[in-house]
């Protein structure tokens, strides 16, 4: 591409080999000859999704991504430097300015500030770090609420890594024996059956559980009889907007003459949420059989998965699970015996909450910030490279293993007539035993609980944050409360993405919210004015009541203004919900009360 | 399907290129041909590095490929066309393997190449000086046209033949009349209609005879037969090729007038100075553009000192000379054009106030003007004229061909920010402006034992001059490039061969043979034989 | 999008309308003599409806649509005066008021007005509102930068970029209330991609991208747009036939733009035509000084 300018700065040994370990020998111009160059829009379109792969080398090689390792990348790629550098500056795991880290620091400790960790006291193991010297980055939820506070190592020179996979006994790509979910092999169970029971890292092992059936039985169905009996299942997106699945795919593989696509949607970011990444670290086979089944009923060649990157373990073994696949056949030109040409590729994201936003996503693999897109045109018609895409996360993907297995009847059998199946649900917060629970839709509130174990804290409950910061809290008064997509709407909450966190009343709720005020300030991603400037004045705000003891009828004023306008004119979901959990916690009481002025 | 052939449109042509690339966002296939990897060619789906002045031979081996490959639309060739055997027989030498013998570009490419434009829905091949600054300038031009005629990509909405012109107003200066054998619209001088229309308009007898253009009138005055000039909105003494001879020629005239805006290298060694208005920006007239976009300029601010219109200088110049054109306004001037000029009849200064002007012919009121031209072509009936004639062009290559003593190729150009011999876009602080230099390979650059930056000699058989080295990877081995918008910093047309082409009078600026010396201590010449000019506006009447 | 000659008809406060389809709500709304405030809308570039200052209600859409990229459709109820779409667009312009600049979006301070938009109700002493503030960027003698009146529209980035200019010689940088105009780096101007055709000042609603002339004559106090003329004219620096609109104040060319809505240039020039009028008037020999 023309006026493509590239500084003086170069790249050094080792970036130049991290990125070509990355995305290879990728040319985007190839000099054929002194007198023949290969170049143009097709080719730099074509290699532009390889940005962000090439980011992730550039920063796990040095810790930082230096202006010789954008250079390089850019000539590489053909990306203009400045986009580059606008999108490497839209993610959190990516620094642009050099650290000065001193000798032999190997990684950066990344300690989640969020909710579930919050008041477990990650405030005081930031303090203990950083007096043991440790580099430490205050990180939104990084996914794994059932043991906080949490920690993630972003290695430099060094792979990624989180501890508590290793305190578990052994993470890389051996299973540990040791418990991954409180129900841990409860012949119930359906979407967790082989979670903690099944070698997560063999494909012999998933199909002697059973994996790949439910493949066979779909090529055998036929696309068009997969998409009917997924419709007929009333399987509904499990990320939080409940999107009917089956109309969904019907749409995909309605679209002719262009490439499509399907995505996993992994880039699990909601605080309080770490179900997806227990499915993909325990059974990844499931999620790449049932990526490929949704491949085949949509008439996808092209599988994507999007991994947050702060989920090492799973991304390594989804990885592995691709490469068996491949060697097995179940992947490729001929997919599993399809006649179809199925592929998957995985891509790790760099540390925004915005990304799990399907357009978002989208423009995040393609090599841009993770801008959301304006909706209409849908997925279905412009997803992923504005081509025909059915995104969906690993729970629901996994759920169409047992519609095509068993048939929609059948697991309709579960749940309730407008709430089908189960639901995994990622139980945190002051109960003895957090984890991800399969229940049956349905199941009350306070039953959620009680599995869970007693309360701990004071053991007097004072409220639960329902599908996580984007949710709302609901009081001790709803713990009989069903959950269903329609009990949880008409309660005026939601199920959202299954997080059920509880906090009791020693809890001081006034800086949890003041830290949710401030996690939507933080990965608000900038793109449209209500949200961008109103996250930061709702934090304003936030801070006014903290420091003043309460607000006076002005500032209340204020924040039912700002929650109205994010509402009404915030391009996606992020403006749309970042002021849901703190009204709720407003109308609930949980903040001090108004005071009698007026400001 | 764009085919950028001798162009950097990126940089001459900004806003042209600024529609290439929305066809290219939309899916377009872009290859260009030119010696040189220019910013332009960096947006090509392939770059195709010919040698300078080859053009003739990768056409012709394009035109066989597409008829060996059975591509060519016979349908069309039959209808609109004549002369297809002849050129089939004539480009059957130009094999691919022959070819790029010729021109440096792998057979391969050029297969390539003559497989998508041939194969395009529709397809444009875009031209400007890397085509017509030769020797045979005319025979480049037609080559293009041939594959346009083998294929049918001509005389259709969104195909066609396109050359883009370097300044404003040339093709205004053309449908004016400003050329040796023309009459305002292209109306032959001698065709005894024409003669008797424009002679009853003016009320005077005109001259039968073509006149001469400006390099004919450079061998006039030096064999004494013009002994005076004027010249309006020209400078010669920077522009044309072989420079200091061309120097030499003007100040053996007996008279030179300059009317100009800025006191160039030209007006200063003028007779006489009349200083002018800034057409575009302190005058009220029309100008055409490459798309035969008729539009209207308009005065924005007044002109400084005593600087006039145009034409009030020329009227009132007429009136010394014995004749009364009145006082007549743009307007008016106008007027008179269209009812001599049927081509432009149909403009009237009232719709040419609309956004975008009117492109000819416009012969009505009625008329919306022409987005393109030669539609005829698809007529039935070819609206009663001739098919179009395939023409036969031999490969020749530069006059000047490299020898040991002058071992480089040196070929010029433009930049973005800089325009012709400078004196216009001298006047602004361009953050992007490099100044003068020499562009060479890398590899050039080492067998010379040549640092970037580093200030050398480059001769030519005709003269030398002193500049500074640019190493750049995008240009080949065995070429050099620089512009020509510093005369006064590196005089380039010094070097450069007035060799010229008998039918558009252009010479070969973009093939000379050179050499790069070292400079040493003791043969540091001056650059140029005056000193740097401060171009000045032209504000007063002046007597040189 | 494409307008073809289907029309479609549509209800806007509650007035029948009829428009071809494909059509924006905000052209329909323009149609029936509806005013509606626009700042990242721009007729000559793609809408990335960002500000959603534009936006109206749908009957049957949850929340409010950008009415400059939302295409009219058969039977839609729109209306653009509802107490929703009077406080979104209130709560846009006070919030961009409380964080940036505005002082050169005259366009802006009448919709402000219009709105009842308070930008001052933000923040307390404890707690004061955050603001952008940067300084000016000063690099060269073309463009001054002074990101503290930027809006964050994308328009300069578009017109940089896909929409016109092709060089990609700013992008937006950083996330949230942190984002910035940017080159790679924040290196300086001249060292970047930037070529100077001037198309992201052509486009800037807020003075936030600006001529140096403007910059300099601002600065003393010199800058009178009630007493500036434009003329349309041609540039001369090519053949391509580029519109130019002369912005002239006592007989002196202070600024290039060229009209949005000419065929030829759809508002965007290069550096010649945008900057390369100096030789007109020197500044140093002109005998008009």
């Amino acid at each position: 591409m023309a006026d493509l300018f590239i500084g003086d700065d170069l790249a050094d040994d080792i970036e130049i080999a991290a990125v070509a370990a990355a995305v290879g020998a990728t040319n985007t111009v190839v000099h054929a000859g002194e007198r023949l160059v290969y170049g143009g829009t097709q080719r730099r379109r074509d290699h532009r999704h390889l940005l962000l792969p090439a980011l992730h080398a550039l920063q796990n090689a040095k810790g930082w991504i230096s202006p010789g390792g954008l250079n390089h990348v850019c000539t590489l790629l053909q990306v203009p430097p400045a986009e580059a550098y606008g999108v490497a500056t839209f993610y959190e795991m990516f620094r642009l300015d050099e650290p000065d880290y001193g000798p032999g620091v190997s990684h950066v400790t990344h300690v989640c500030v969020d909710a579930a960790c919050q008041i477990a006291g990650s405030r005081e193991l930031i303090a203990e770090l950083e007096a043991s010297g440790a580099q430490v980055h205050r990180s939104p939820c990084l996914g794994q609420c059932e043991r906080p506070p949490a920690q993630f190592h972003q290695g430099i020179g060094r792979p990624d890594l989180v501890p508590a996979d290793f305190a578990a006994g052994g993470a890389g790509l051996g299973g540990s024996p040791t418990e991954k979910i409180p129900q841990q092999g409860d012949p119930s169970l359906r979407l967790l059956r082989n979670v903690g029971v099944v070698d997560p890292t063999s494909l012999e092992a998933y199909r002697a559980n059973g994996g790949y059936q439910a493949l066979d039985r779909a090529i055998a169905m036929g696309a068009d009889a997969v998409c009917s009996a997924v419709a007929g299942s009333g399987l509904s997106g499990r990320g939080g907007a409940a999107f009917p699945t089956g109309i969904k795919w019907r749409a995909v593989a309605a679209e002719q003459g262009r490439p499509k696509h399907v995505v996993a949607n992994c880039d699990e970011s909601e605080p309080g949420t770490f179900k997806d990444r227990v499915v993909m670290e325990n059974d990844p086979f499931a999620v790449i059989e049932s990526l490929t089944l949704a491949g085949f009923a949509t008439g996808a060649e092209n599988g994507w998965i999007y991994i947050r990157g702060e989920y090492p373990l799973a991304t390594a073994r989804l990885q592995n699970a691709v490469n068996q696949a491949q060697d097995a056949g179940l992947l490729g030109s001929n997919a599993a015996g399809s006649g179809q040409r199925f592929d998957i590729e995985i891509r790790r994201g760099a540390g925004a909450y915005i990304c799990g936003e399907e357009t978002a996503l989208f423009a995040s693999l393609e090599g841009f910030r993770g801008e959301p897109r304006s909706k209409p045109p849908f997925p279905t018609t412009h997803g992923l490279f504005s081509e025909p895409t059915a995104i969906n996360n690993p729970e629901t993907l996994i759920n169409t293993l047992d519609i095509v297995l068993y048939g929609a009847e059948q697991y309709r059998r579960r749940g309730t007539e407008r709430s089908p199946g189960t639901k995994l649900l990622c139980v945190s917060g002051r109960v003895t035993k957090p984890g991800v629970y399969e229940v049956e839709f349905g199941v009350s509130l306070g039953e959620v609980l009680a599995l869970a174990g007693p309360l701990t804290g004071s053991g007097r409950l004072a409220a639960v944050l329902m599908g996580g910061a984007a949710g709302s809290f609901v009081g001790p008064d709803a713990l009989d409360l069903p959950l269903t997509l329609e009990d949880t709407r008409e309660r005026g909450t939601t199920l959202g993405s299954g997080v059920i966190m509880a906090f009791t009343d020693e809890i001081d709720m006034t800086a949890v919210a003041l830290r949710i005020a401030e996690f939507f300030r933080n990965e608000s991603c900038g793109q449209c004015v209500p949200c961008r400037v109103g996250t930061v004045r709702q934090h304003e705000t936030m801070l006014q009541l903290q420091t003043a003891g309460g607000l006076g009828a002005k500032r209340r004023k204020l924040i039912e203004d700002i929650s109205q306008v994010m509402v009404d004119a915030s391009i996606c979901g992020l403006g749309h919900t970042a002021a849901s959990a703190i009204n709720s916690a407003f109308d609930l009481g949980l903040l001090p009360g108004g005071r009698n002025d007026d400001n | 399907m764009v085919l950028l052939w001798g162009s950097n449109a990126r940089e001459a042509h900004p806003i042209y290129f600024h529609h290439v690339l929305k066809g290219l966002d939309n899916g377009t296939k872009m290859y260009a041909v030119d010696p040189r990897r220019t910013s332009s060619t960096k947006f090509a789906d392939a770059w195709l590095g010919l040698n300078v002045g080859t053009d003739i031979a990768l056409a012709n081996a394009v035109g066989r490929e597409i008829i060996a490959a059975d591509l060519h639309n016979k349908e069309f060739i039959a209808h609109a066309t004549q002369g297809f055997e002849q050129y089939q027989a004539a480009v059957e030498e130009y094999t691919l393997e022959n070819t790029e013998t010729i021109t440096g570009v792998p057979a391969e490419a050029i297969r390539e190449m003559a497989h998508v434009y041939a194969a395009a829905g529709t397809a444009q091949i875009l031209w400007t000086l890397g085509i017509t600054e030769h020797h045979n300038a005319v025979e480049n031009v037609l080559s293009l046209c041939n594959l346009a005629l083998l294929t049918g990509h001509v005389g259709r909405w969104g195909s066609g033949l396109v050359p883009l012109r370097g300044q404003n107003n040339v093709q205004g200066g053309g449908d004016m009349g400003s050329l040796p054998n023309k009459f305002p619209g292209f109306q032959d001088i001698g065709d005894p209609t024409a003669q008797a229309k424009f002679e009853a308009t003016y009320g005077m007898r005109l001259p039968a005879k073509p006149g001469l253009h400006l390099t004919l009138m450079f061998e006039a005055m030096e064999r004494g037969e013009i002994k005076g000039l004027y010249v309006i909105g020209e400078n010669p003494a920077d522009s044309e090729a072989d420079v200091a001879h061309a120097r030499k020629v003007l100040s053996g005239l007996d008279i030179l007038v300059v009317q100009d805006i800025l006191m160039t290298r030209t007006a200063r060694s003028a007779d006489v100075v009349l200083p002018a208005a800034v057409g575009w920006a302190e005058s009220e007239g029309t100008v055409t553009s490459s798309e035969r976009r008729v539009q209207r300029v308009r005065p924005a601010v007044s002109p400084p000192g005593l600087a006039r219109q145009d034409t009030d200088i020329i009227g009132d110049l007429a009136n010394r000379l014995g004749v009364d054109w009145g006082n007549p306004t743009p307007q008016e001037l106008w007027d008179e054009l269209r009812s001599l000029s049927p081509m432009h009849a149909g403009m009237s200064w009232e719709r040419l106030e609309s956004a975008g002007g009117l492109q000819w012919p416009c012969r009505d009121l009625e008329d919306p003007g022409s987005p393109f031209l030669h539609g005829w072509l698809w007529a039935e009936d070819l609206e009663g004229r001739e098919p179009a004639p395939f023409s036969v062009c031999q490969h020749e290559g530069p006059k000047e061909k490299l020898s040991a003593e002058f071992p480089l190729r040196l070929t010029t150009g433009r930049a973005l920010d800089s325009y012709n011999t400078g004196v216009q876009s001298g006047g602004f602080a361009s953050p992007i402006r490099y100044g003068d230099s020499i562009d060479i390979n890398p590899t050039d650059a080492h067998a010379l034992g040549l640092a970037d930056g580093q200030r050398v000699r480059v001769c030519s058989p005709r003269g030398s001059i002193e500049t500074k080295v640019r190493i750049q990877p995008d240009i080949p081995v065995g070429l050099t490039f620089t512009t020509f918008h510093f005369p006064e910093l590196i005089d380039v047309n010094q070097l450069t061969n007035p060799e010229w082409d008998r039918r558009s009078g252009t010479a070969e600026f973009k093939a000379a043979a050179i050499r790069i010396e070292h400079l040493h201590s003791n043969g540091a010449k001056p650059m140029t034989d005056d000193p740097a000019l401060d171009l000045e506006r032209t504000t007063e009447p002046a007597n040189g | 999008m494409t307008i073809t000659e289907v029309s479609v008809s549509l209800t806007i406060n509650g007035r029948a309308v009829s428009v071809p389809q494909g059509t924006s709500l905000l052209a329909a709304c323009e149609s029936i003599g509806i005013e509606t405030p626009t700042l990242c809308w721009a007729e000559n570039l793609t809408p990335v409806n960002v500000c959603r200052v534009c936006v109206v209600e749908v009957e049957g859409s949850r929340a409010l649509v950008p009415s400059c990229a939302r295409a009219a459709e058969e039977n839609m109820v729109v209306h653009t005066e509802s107490p929703r779409v009077r406080h979104s667009r209130k709560m846009v312009l006070e919030f961009l008021g409380s964080s940036t600049d505005l002082s050169q979006a005259s366009d802006l301070a009448v919709w402000m007005r219009h709105y009842q938009a308070d930008p001052n109700r933000y923040g307390q002493t404890d707690v004061p509102a955050e603001r952008i503030v940067e300084e000016p960027k000063v690099q060269d003698d073309l463009y001054v930068r002074d990101y503290d009146k930027c809006v964050l529209c994308y328009k300069c980035v578009e017109a940089c970029g896909d929409d016109a200019q092709h060089t990609y010689a700013i992008a937006v940088s950083g996330r949230g209330f942190n984002s910035r105009i940017s080159t790679e780096f924040d290196t300086v101007l001249p060292d970047s991609a930037c070529v100077y055709c001037g198309n992201c000042i052509g486009v800037c609603p807020t003075g936030a991208i600006q001529f140096k002339t403007e910059f300099d004559m601002r600065a003393v106090g010199d800058w009178r747009p009630e007493s500036q003329d434009v003329t349309t004219t041609v540039c001369s620096f090519c053949g391509v036939g580029c519109n130019l609109e002369l912005h002239t104040q006592d007989n002196k060319i202070v600024k290039v733009t060229s009209p949005a809505d000419h065929s030829v240039t759809h508002g965007h020039l290069c550096i010649k035509g945008r900057f390369g009028w100096q030789y007109v008037q020197p500044p140093t020999v002109s005998p008009r000084d």
